[in-house]
Protein backbone atom coordinates (compact mmCIF):
# COMPACT_ATOMS: atom_id res chain seq x y z
CA UNK A 1 0.00 0.00 0.00
CA UNK A 2 3.15 2.63 1.09
CA UNK A 3 3.63 1.97 -2.67
CA UNK A 4 0.43 1.80 -4.33
CA UNK A 5 -1.41 5.05 -2.69
CA UNK A 6 1.83 7.18 -4.14
CA UNK A 7 2.07 5.45 -7.86
CA UNK A 8 -2.42 6.05 -7.60
CA UNK A 9 -2.34 10.16 -6.90
CA UNK A 10 0.71 10.16 -9.63
CA UNK A 11 -1.21 8.73 -12.02
CA UNK A 12 -5.01 10.52 -11.23
CA UNK A 13 -3.11 13.88 -10.99
CA UNK A 14 -0.66 13.29 -13.69
CA UNK A 15 -3.61 12.24 -16.09
CA UNK A 16 -5.76 14.82 -14.98
CA UNK A 17 -3.18 17.81 -15.83
CA UNK A 18 -2.58 16.54 -19.12
CA UNK A 19 -5.91 16.05 -19.77
CA UNK A 20 -6.42 20.08 -18.69
CA UNK A 21 -3.90 21.06 -21.17
CA UNK A 22 -6.11 19.80 -24.01
CA UNK A 23 -9.44 19.90 -22.79
CA UNK A 24 -9.37 24.24 -21.29
CA UNK A 25 -13.00 23.64 -19.34
CA UNK A 26 -14.66 22.23 -17.14
CA UNK A 27 -14.18 20.08 -14.71
CA UNK A 28 -10.54 20.15 -16.18
CA UNK A 29 -9.75 23.94 -15.81
CA UNK A 30 -10.95 24.28 -12.27
CA UNK A 31 -8.69 21.02 -11.20
CA UNK A 32 -5.43 22.95 -13.09
CA UNK A 33 -5.93 25.83 -10.84
CA UNK A 34 -6.79 24.05 -7.64
CA UNK A 35 -4.33 21.68 -7.80
CA UNK A 36 -1.40 24.64 -9.33
CA UNK A 37 -2.29 25.95 -5.79
CA UNK A 38 -1.79 22.80 -4.15
CA UNK A 39 1.37 22.68 -5.79
CA UNK A 40 2.53 26.31 -4.62
CA UNK A 41 1.47 25.38 -0.87
CA UNK A 42 3.97 22.03 -1.03
CA UNK A 43 6.47 24.31 -2.43
CA UNK A 44 6.34 26.49 0.66
CA UNK A 45 7.23 23.99 2.54
CA UNK A 46 10.63 23.48 0.46
CA UNK A 47 12.23 26.13 2.31
CA UNK A 48 11.01 23.93 5.62
CA UNK A 49 13.50 21.13 3.90
CA UNK A 50 15.56 23.22 2.68
CA UNK A 51 16.46 25.26 6.00
CA UNK A 52 16.57 21.53 8.09
CA UNK A 53 19.03 19.99 5.47
CA UNK A 54 21.34 22.96 5.80
CA UNK A 55 21.30 22.80 9.68
CA UNK A 56 21.83 18.80 9.39
CA UNK A 57 24.75 18.91 6.91
CA UNK A 58 26.72 22.05 8.59
CA UNK A 59 25.67 20.94 12.60
CA UNK A 60 27.21 17.48 11.45
CA UNK A 61 30.11 18.86 10.00
CA UNK A 62 30.89 21.21 13.24
CA UNK A 63 29.51 18.29 15.65
CA UNK A 64 32.74 16.19 14.07
CA UNK A 65 35.21 18.89 13.62
CA UNK A 66 35.56 17.69 9.79
CA UNK A 67 37.54 20.02 7.62
CA UNK A 68 36.84 23.73 7.03
CA UNK A 69 34.34 23.53 10.10
CA UNK A 70 34.65 26.64 10.91
CA UNK A 71 33.06 27.82 8.29
CA UNK A 72 29.83 25.96 8.77
CA UNK A 73 29.54 27.97 12.03
CA UNK A 74 29.66 31.28 9.66
CA UNK A 75 26.83 29.74 7.05
CA UNK A 76 24.71 29.18 10.25
CA UNK A 77 25.02 32.29 12.30
CA UNK A 78 24.10 34.02 8.57
CA UNK A 79 21.21 31.69 8.49
CA UNK A 80 20.26 32.49 11.69
CA UNK A 81 20.93 35.94 12.08
CA UNK A 82 19.01 36.17 8.89
CA UNK A 83 16.27 34.36 9.60
CA UNK A 84 15.67 35.97 13.19
CA UNK A 85 15.58 39.74 11.74
CA UNK A 86 13.07 38.14 8.60
CA UNK A 87 10.73 37.28 11.35
CA UNK A 88 11.11 40.39 13.27
CA UNK A 89 11.18 42.77 10.40
CA UNK A 90 8.14 40.82 9.18
CA UNK A 91 5.83 41.12 12.25
CA UNK A 92 6.92 44.42 12.21
CA UNK A 93 5.73 45.49 8.74
CA UNK A 94 2.59 42.36 8.17
CA UNK A 95 4.63 40.35 6.49
CA UNK A 96 6.76 42.62 4.43
CA UNK A 97 10.35 41.98 5.64
CA UNK A 98 11.80 44.46 2.85
CA UNK A 99 9.81 47.51 3.73
CA UNK A 100 12.00 50.58 4.01
CA UNK A 101 13.78 50.68 7.17
CA UNK A 102 13.37 46.91 8.60
CA UNK A 103 16.61 45.14 9.78
CA UNK A 104 16.46 42.69 6.81
CA UNK A 105 16.33 45.04 4.47
CA UNK A 106 19.81 46.52 6.02
CA UNK A 107 20.95 43.24 6.44
CA UNK A 108 19.92 42.19 2.41
CA UNK A 109 21.35 46.05 1.48
CA UNK A 110 24.58 45.64 3.39
CA UNK A 111 26.16 42.15 3.25
CA UNK A 112 23.85 39.83 0.96
CA UNK A 113 23.96 41.93 -1.96
CA UNK A 114 27.19 42.90 -2.04
CA UNK A 115 28.67 39.28 -1.18
CA UNK A 116 26.82 37.85 -4.27
CA UNK A 117 27.55 41.05 -5.84
CA UNK A 118 31.34 40.16 -5.28
CA UNK A 119 30.66 36.30 -5.72
CA UNK A 120 29.23 37.29 -9.24
CA UNK A 121 32.06 39.89 -10.23
CA UNK A 122 34.70 37.72 -9.79
CA UNK A 123 33.51 35.82 -12.85
CA UNK A 124 34.79 38.77 -14.83
CA UNK A 125 38.43 37.85 -13.44
CA UNK A 126 38.70 34.07 -14.75
CA UNK A 127 36.61 34.57 -17.82
CA UNK A 128 39.67 36.94 -18.95
CA UNK A 129 42.16 34.45 -17.93
CA UNK A 130 40.36 31.32 -19.16
CA UNK A 131 40.03 33.49 -22.40
CA UNK A 132 43.80 33.43 -22.39
CA UNK A 133 44.78 30.45 -21.58
CA UNK A 134 41.70 27.94 -22.72
CA UNK A 135 40.47 29.46 -25.99
CA UNK A 136 42.45 28.20 -28.40
CA UNK A 137 42.05 27.48 -32.10
CA UNK A 138 43.83 23.73 -31.44
CA UNK A 139 40.97 21.92 -33.59
CA UNK A 140 38.95 22.86 -36.57
CA UNK A 141 35.66 22.70 -34.25
CA UNK A 142 37.44 24.82 -31.73
CA UNK A 143 38.39 27.50 -34.52
CA UNK A 144 34.79 27.81 -35.53
CA UNK A 145 33.89 28.63 -32.06
CA UNK A 146 36.48 30.47 -31.31
CA UNK A 147 35.71 33.08 -34.85
CA UNK A 148 31.99 33.00 -33.44
CA UNK A 149 32.78 33.92 -30.15
CA UNK A 150 35.33 36.95 -31.33
CA UNK A 151 32.37 38.31 -33.94
CA UNK A 152 29.94 37.73 -30.91
CA UNK A 153 31.91 39.63 -28.68
CA UNK A 154 33.66 42.51 -30.72
CA UNK A 155 30.00 42.93 -32.63
CA UNK A 156 28.45 44.39 -28.69
CA UNK A 157 31.44 46.78 -28.68
CA UNK A 158 31.01 49.95 -30.68
CA UNK A 159 34.64 48.59 -31.87
CA UNK A 160 32.44 45.81 -33.69
CA UNK A 161 30.97 48.58 -35.74
CA UNK A 162 34.22 50.81 -36.47
CA UNK A 163 36.07 48.14 -37.74
CA UNK A 164 33.86 46.89 -40.59
CA UNK A 165 32.78 50.17 -41.18
CA UNK A 166 34.41 50.56 -44.72
CA UNK A 167 33.16 47.24 -46.48
CA UNK A 168 31.04 48.78 -49.25
CA UNK A 169 27.10 48.14 -49.49
CA UNK A 170 26.69 45.24 -51.74
CA UNK A 171 28.53 43.30 -49.19
CA UNK A 172 27.72 44.91 -45.87
CA UNK A 173 26.60 41.55 -44.83
CA UNK A 174 30.41 40.94 -43.89
CA UNK A 175 30.38 43.63 -40.82
CA UNK A 176 30.94 42.68 -37.84
CA UNK A 177 27.10 43.89 -36.55
CA UNK A 178 25.26 41.89 -39.07
CA UNK A 179 27.52 38.73 -38.86
CA UNK A 180 26.47 39.00 -34.93
CA UNK A 181 23.07 39.44 -35.66
CA UNK A 182 23.02 36.43 -38.39
CA UNK A 183 24.92 34.34 -35.71
CA UNK A 184 22.03 35.18 -33.11
CA UNK A 185 19.43 34.42 -35.54
CA UNK A 186 20.02 31.36 -37.50
CA UNK A 187 23.12 29.51 -35.96
CA UNK A 188 21.81 29.95 -32.41
CA UNK A 189 18.36 29.70 -32.69
CA UNK A 190 18.64 26.28 -34.76
CA UNK A 191 20.86 24.89 -32.33
CA UNK A 192 18.78 25.92 -28.94
CA UNK A 193 15.75 24.79 -30.70
CA UNK A 194 17.08 21.34 -32.01
CA UNK A 195 18.34 21.37 -28.05
CA UNK A 196 14.78 22.36 -26.49
CA UNK A 197 13.22 19.76 -28.88
CA UNK A 198 15.22 17.07 -27.84
CA UNK A 199 14.58 18.08 -23.93
CA UNK A 200 11.17 18.34 -24.56
CA UNK A 201 10.92 15.02 -25.76
CA UNK A 202 13.03 13.54 -22.90
CA UNK A 203 10.56 15.61 -20.03
CA UNK A 204 7.40 13.97 -22.00
CA UNK A 205 9.34 10.05 -21.81
CA UNK A 206 10.07 10.99 -18.19
CA UNK A 207 6.56 12.18 -17.27
CA UNK A 208 5.07 9.04 -18.81
CA UNK A 209 7.04 6.47 -16.88
CA UNK A 210 5.95 8.71 -13.76
CA UNK A 211 2.14 8.90 -14.79
CA UNK A 212 2.31 4.89 -15.96
CA UNK A 213 4.60 4.02 -12.85
CA UNK A 214 7.26 2.52 -14.63
CA UNK A 215 9.96 4.58 -12.98
CA UNK A 216 10.10 4.11 -9.51
CA UNK A 217 12.95 5.53 -8.73
CA UNK A 218 11.62 8.27 -6.30
CA UNK A 219 10.25 5.77 -4.19
CA UNK A 220 12.78 5.61 -0.89
CA UNK A 221 15.71 5.92 -3.15
CA UNK A 222 15.61 2.05 -4.82
CA UNK B 1 58.99 39.17 -28.19
CA UNK B 2 59.85 36.18 -26.04
CA UNK B 3 56.98 33.46 -26.63
CA UNK B 4 57.62 31.40 -23.87
CA UNK B 5 57.08 34.82 -21.50
CA UNK B 6 53.97 35.25 -22.73
CA UNK B 7 52.84 31.94 -22.74
CA UNK B 8 53.58 31.54 -19.42
CA UNK B 9 52.06 35.37 -17.99
CA UNK B 10 51.09 35.27 -14.00
CA UNK B 11 47.64 35.69 -14.31
CA UNK B 12 47.67 37.96 -11.42
CA UNK B 13 48.46 40.57 -14.96
CA UNK B 14 45.82 39.31 -16.45
CA UNK B 15 43.58 40.03 -13.19
CA UNK B 16 45.29 43.36 -12.64
CA UNK B 17 44.46 44.51 -16.40
CA UNK B 18 41.05 43.64 -15.70
CA UNK B 19 40.66 45.73 -12.85
CA UNK B 20 42.03 48.59 -14.88
CA UNK B 21 39.59 48.08 -17.41
CA UNK B 22 36.75 47.90 -15.32
CA UNK B 23 37.92 51.21 -12.84
CA UNK B 24 39.31 53.47 -15.73
CA UNK B 25 35.96 53.65 -17.98
CA UNK B 26 33.82 53.87 -14.14
CA UNK B 27 36.12 56.80 -13.31
CA UNK B 28 35.85 58.62 -16.62
CA UNK B 29 32.33 57.66 -17.31
CA UNK B 30 32.64 58.17 -20.91
CA UNK B 31 29.59 58.55 -23.28
CA UNK B 32 28.55 55.82 -25.07
CA UNK B 33 26.15 56.12 -27.95
CA UNK B 34 24.03 52.83 -28.17
CA UNK B 35 21.05 52.55 -30.72
CA UNK B 36 18.43 50.10 -30.18
CA UNK B 37 17.88 47.10 -31.48
CA UNK B 38 14.64 45.62 -33.38
CA UNK B 39 14.15 42.69 -30.36
CA UNK B 40 14.61 45.81 -27.55
CA UNK B 41 12.64 48.84 -29.62
CA UNK B 42 9.74 46.04 -30.37
CA UNK B 43 9.27 46.38 -26.43
CA UNK B 44 9.37 49.98 -26.59
CA UNK B 45 7.19 50.40 -28.98
CA UNK B 46 4.25 48.03 -27.48
CA UNK B 47 4.48 50.19 -24.29
CA UNK B 48 4.42 53.05 -26.49
CA UNK B 49 0.85 51.87 -28.19
CA UNK B 50 -1.08 50.82 -25.03
CA UNK B 51 -3.87 53.27 -24.91
CA UNK B 52 -3.87 55.09 -20.80
CA UNK B 53 -4.60 52.73 -18.09
CA UNK B 54 -3.58 49.56 -19.53
CA UNK B 55 -2.67 46.92 -17.35
CA UNK B 56 1.34 46.27 -17.02
CA UNK B 57 2.74 43.43 -15.01
CA UNK B 58 6.68 43.32 -14.36
CA UNK B 59 8.07 40.37 -12.29
CA UNK B 60 11.50 41.03 -10.65
CA UNK B 61 12.64 37.22 -11.09
CA UNK B 62 16.64 37.80 -9.91
CA UNK B 63 18.75 38.54 -7.19
CA UNK B 64 21.38 41.04 -6.53
CA UNK B 65 23.85 39.22 -8.42
CA UNK B 66 23.23 40.18 -11.56
CA UNK B 67 21.61 43.73 -10.83
CA UNK B 68 23.75 45.26 -12.89
CA UNK B 69 22.12 44.14 -15.88
CA UNK B 70 18.38 43.80 -14.55
CA UNK B 71 17.66 46.35 -12.60
CA UNK B 72 18.40 49.45 -15.40
CA UNK B 73 16.30 47.35 -17.07
CA UNK B 74 13.12 47.01 -14.50
CA UNK B 75 13.75 50.51 -13.24
CA UNK B 76 13.51 51.58 -17.33
CA UNK B 77 10.62 49.66 -17.82
CA UNK B 78 9.06 51.06 -14.77
CA UNK B 79 9.43 54.23 -15.63
CA UNK B 80 8.36 54.03 -19.29
CA UNK B 81 4.78 52.77 -17.91
CA UNK B 82 4.50 54.66 -15.02
CA UNK B 83 5.17 57.91 -17.58
CA UNK B 84 2.83 56.78 -19.93
CA UNK B 85 -0.05 56.76 -16.95
CA UNK B 86 -0.53 52.75 -17.60
CA UNK B 87 -0.87 50.54 -14.43
CA UNK B 88 1.85 48.69 -13.16
CA UNK B 89 1.50 45.70 -11.13
CA UNK B 90 4.91 44.46 -9.49
CA UNK B 91 5.34 40.96 -8.57
CA UNK B 92 7.94 38.30 -8.28
CA UNK B 93 8.60 34.21 -8.53
CA UNK B 94 12.27 34.92 -7.00
CA UNK B 95 12.41 35.45 -3.17
CA UNK B 96 15.18 37.93 -3.97
CA UNK B 97 12.83 39.55 -6.48
CA UNK B 98 10.80 41.51 -3.69
CA UNK B 99 13.59 43.08 -2.74
CA UNK B 100 14.54 44.02 -6.13
CA UNK B 101 11.24 45.64 -6.41
CA UNK B 102 11.62 47.68 -3.32
CA UNK B 103 14.59 49.37 -4.93
CA UNK B 104 12.69 49.76 -8.00
CA UNK B 105 9.90 51.10 -6.31
CA UNK B 106 12.87 53.78 -4.18
CA UNK B 107 14.49 54.65 -7.07
CA UNK B 108 11.93 55.15 -9.88
CA UNK B 109 8.49 55.68 -8.41
CA UNK B 110 9.65 57.20 -5.32
CA UNK B 111 12.37 59.68 -7.13
CA UNK B 112 10.22 60.55 -10.56
CA UNK B 113 6.61 59.72 -9.48
CA UNK B 114 5.69 60.97 -6.71
CA UNK B 115 2.26 61.70 -7.80
CA UNK B 116 1.43 58.51 -8.30
CA UNK B 117 -0.78 56.75 -6.27
CA UNK B 118 -0.18 52.83 -4.55
CA UNK B 119 -3.42 51.18 -5.12
CA UNK B 120 -4.54 53.22 -8.38
CA UNK B 121 -1.26 53.78 -10.42
CA UNK B 122 0.97 51.19 -9.08
CA UNK B 123 0.78 47.70 -6.90
CA UNK B 124 3.46 45.82 -5.31
CA UNK B 125 2.17 42.33 -4.89
CA UNK B 126 5.55 40.52 -3.62
CA UNK B 127 7.23 37.11 -3.73
CA UNK B 128 5.12 33.53 -4.06
CA UNK B 129 7.14 30.12 -3.67
CA UNK B 130 5.89 27.80 -6.84
CA UNK B 131 7.91 28.52 -9.61
CA UNK B 132 6.23 28.05 -12.98
CA UNK B 133 3.54 26.95 -10.59
CA UNK B 134 2.88 29.78 -9.14
CA UNK B 135 2.34 31.63 -12.54
CA UNK B 136 0.61 29.02 -14.02
CA UNK B 137 -1.98 29.33 -10.51
CA UNK B 138 -2.39 33.12 -11.32
CA UNK B 139 -3.07 32.83 -14.85
CA UNK B 140 -6.73 31.93 -14.11
CA UNK B 141 -7.15 33.35 -10.63
CA UNK B 142 -4.74 35.77 -9.24
CA UNK B 143 -6.42 35.58 -5.58
CA UNK B 144 -5.60 31.95 -5.88
CA UNK B 145 -2.01 33.38 -4.70
CA UNK B 146 -1.95 36.88 -4.15
CA UNK B 147 -4.92 37.58 -1.38
CA UNK B 148 -2.71 40.32 -0.18
CA UNK B 149 -0.39 42.79 -1.40
CA UNK B 150 3.22 42.96 -0.10
CA UNK B 151 1.93 44.52 3.12
CA UNK B 152 -0.68 42.22 3.96
CA UNK B 153 -3.53 44.63 2.46
CA UNK B 154 -6.46 42.77 1.04
CA UNK B 155 -6.26 42.72 -2.74
CA UNK B 156 -10.28 43.45 -2.95
CA UNK B 157 -9.58 46.76 -0.92
CA UNK B 158 -6.74 48.13 -3.51
CA UNK B 159 -8.63 50.26 -6.51
CA UNK B 160 -6.58 48.98 -9.38
CA UNK B 161 -7.16 44.90 -8.49
CA UNK B 162 -11.02 44.89 -8.19
CA UNK B 163 -11.40 44.91 -12.23
CA UNK B 164 -8.25 41.87 -12.12
CA UNK B 165 -9.39 38.58 -12.28
CA UNK B 166 -5.97 36.54 -13.46
CA UNK B 167 -2.82 36.68 -15.78
CA UNK B 168 -5.50 37.47 -18.54
CA UNK B 169 -6.40 40.71 -17.55
CA UNK B 170 -2.91 42.01 -18.15
CA UNK B 171 -2.26 43.63 -21.40
CA UNK B 172 1.39 43.29 -21.33
CA UNK B 173 3.93 40.66 -18.84
CA UNK B 174 7.50 41.98 -18.96
CA UNK B 175 9.36 39.44 -16.90
CA UNK B 176 12.91 40.82 -15.60
CA UNK B 177 14.95 37.62 -14.67
CA UNK B 178 18.05 35.81 -14.65
CA UNK B 179 17.31 32.23 -14.58
CA UNK B 180 14.30 29.59 -13.64
CA UNK B 181 11.81 30.37 -13.27
CA UNK B 182 11.99 33.26 -15.62
CA UNK B 183 11.19 34.80 -19.13
CA UNK B 184 10.67 31.02 -21.04
CA UNK B 185 8.60 29.99 -17.81
CA UNK B 186 6.38 33.38 -18.10
CA UNK B 187 5.90 32.08 -22.01
CA UNK B 188 4.96 28.89 -21.33
CA UNK B 189 2.79 29.11 -18.55
CA UNK B 190 1.57 32.44 -18.98
CA UNK B 191 1.74 34.21 -22.74
CA UNK B 192 1.54 30.50 -25.10
CA UNK B 193 -2.16 29.47 -22.76
CA UNK B 194 -3.40 33.10 -22.02
CA UNK B 195 -2.42 34.48 -25.17
CA UNK B 196 -0.90 37.55 -23.14
CA UNK B 197 1.84 39.47 -24.97
CA UNK B 198 5.51 38.82 -23.11
CA UNK B 199 8.94 40.46 -23.08
CA UNK B 200 11.53 40.08 -20.89
CA UNK B 201 15.24 41.17 -19.86
CA UNK B 202 17.68 38.59 -18.91
CA UNK B 203 21.21 38.22 -18.42
CA UNK B 204 23.65 38.23 -21.99
CA UNK B 205 24.54 34.65 -20.83
CA UNK B 206 20.69 33.78 -20.95
CA UNK B 207 19.43 35.93 -23.78
CA UNK B 208 20.99 33.30 -26.25
CA UNK B 209 18.49 30.65 -24.89
CA UNK B 210 15.59 32.56 -25.44
CA UNK B 211 15.88 33.76 -29.30
CA UNK B 212 14.43 30.71 -31.02
CA UNK B 213 11.02 32.35 -28.72
CA UNK B 214 11.42 35.81 -30.89
CA UNK B 215 9.25 36.96 -32.55
CA UNK B 216 6.01 34.99 -32.26
CA UNK B 217 6.42 33.74 -28.38
CA UNK B 218 8.17 36.70 -27.41
CA UNK B 219 7.52 40.54 -28.17
CA UNK B 220 10.87 41.52 -27.02
CA UNK B 221 14.18 40.85 -25.11
CA UNK B 222 16.46 43.21 -23.34
CA UNK B 223 19.61 40.93 -23.32
CA UNK B 224 22.47 41.75 -20.59
CA UNK B 225 23.63 45.31 -20.09
CA UNK B 226 23.82 46.04 -23.64
CA UNK B 227 19.89 45.27 -23.81
CA UNK B 228 19.25 48.02 -21.01
CA UNK B 229 21.04 50.03 -22.23
CA UNK B 230 19.17 49.97 -26.01
CA UNK B 231 16.36 50.18 -23.84
CA UNK B 232 17.32 53.07 -22.22
CA UNK B 233 18.16 54.84 -25.60
CA UNK B 234 14.73 54.59 -26.53
CA UNK B 235 13.48 56.05 -23.67
CA UNK B 236 16.05 58.60 -23.70
CA UNK B 237 15.65 59.64 -27.15
CA UNK B 238 12.11 59.66 -27.08
CA UNK B 239 11.68 61.50 -23.26
CA UNK B 240 15.05 63.41 -23.11
CA UNK B 241 14.61 64.28 -19.09
CA UNK B 242 15.70 60.38 -18.46
CA UNK B 243 18.98 61.26 -19.61
CA UNK B 244 20.50 61.84 -16.15
CA UNK B 245 18.36 58.68 -14.73
CA UNK B 246 20.19 56.06 -17.21
CA UNK B 247 22.35 53.56 -15.29
CA UNK B 248 22.92 51.31 -18.01
CA UNK B 249 24.69 53.88 -20.51
CA UNK B 250 26.66 55.09 -17.86
CA UNK B 251 27.83 51.77 -17.22
CA UNK B 252 28.33 50.46 -20.78
CA UNK B 253 31.85 51.69 -20.75
CA UNK B 254 33.74 49.36 -18.06
CA UNK B 255 31.52 46.53 -20.32
CA UNK B 256 32.51 47.56 -23.27
CA UNK B 257 36.38 47.83 -22.45
CA UNK B 258 36.23 44.28 -20.20
CA UNK B 259 35.23 42.70 -23.88
CA UNK B 260 37.53 44.06 -25.71
CA UNK B 261 40.20 43.34 -23.31
CA UNK B 262 39.13 39.79 -23.50
CA UNK B 263 39.22 39.83 -27.64
CA UNK B 264 42.56 40.68 -27.17
CA UNK B 265 43.93 38.17 -24.44
CA UNK B 266 41.97 35.69 -26.92
CA UNK B 267 44.32 36.61 -29.87
CA UNK B 268 47.76 37.14 -27.76
CA UNK B 269 46.74 33.58 -25.90
CA UNK B 270 46.41 32.38 -30.03
CA UNK B 271 49.18 33.65 -31.25
CA UNK B 272 51.59 32.20 -28.19
CA UNK B 273 49.88 29.00 -28.97
CA UNK B 274 50.88 29.48 -32.81
CA UNK B 275 54.12 30.60 -32.45
CA UNK B 276 54.95 27.71 -29.87
CA UNK B 277 53.50 25.01 -31.65
CA UNK B 278 55.76 26.22 -35.07
CA UNK B 279 58.53 26.66 -32.68
CA UNK B 280 58.01 22.37 -31.69
CA UNK B 281 57.25 21.58 -34.91
CA UNK B 282 60.93 23.06 -36.63
CA UNK B 283 62.73 20.90 -33.22
CA UNK B 284 60.63 17.95 -34.18
CA UNK B 285 61.91 18.48 -37.98
CA UNK B 286 65.86 19.22 -36.63
CA UNK B 287 66.00 15.97 -34.57
CA UNK B 288 64.09 13.94 -37.62
CA UNK B 289 66.85 15.92 -40.58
Amino acid sequence: MRRQIPLLITFFVGSMLVLAMFIPHEPFSASNDELSVWFDIIASFAFILGGGNLLRVHGDKIYRRRRDWIYSVVTLAGFFVMLAAGIVSGARAQGNAMSAGSLFAFLYDAAYAPMTSTMFSLLAFFVASASYRAFRAKTREATVLLVAAFIILVGRTPVGYYLTAWIPPPLEFLEIPNLFGWILAYPNTAGQRAIMIGIALGIISTSLRLILGIERSHFSGD
Amino acid sequence: MDIERLRRIDRRWIFLLMAAGVWIPLLFRPVITVKPSPIVAAIFEKIESLPEGSKVLLSFDYGPSTVPENQPMAEAIARHVLHRRLKLYMDAAWATGQAQAEQCIESVIRTDFEDRVYGEDWVHLGYKAGNQGMINAILGGIRNLYTTDVAGKSVDEIPMMRDVQGLRDMSLIVDIGSGLPGVKEWIQFAGDPGNIPVAGGVTAVEALLLYPYYPRQLLGLMGGLQGAAEYEAALVEKYPEYLTDSKALTIMGPQYVAHLLIVVLIVLGNVAFFAQKRRDDRTRKGRAG
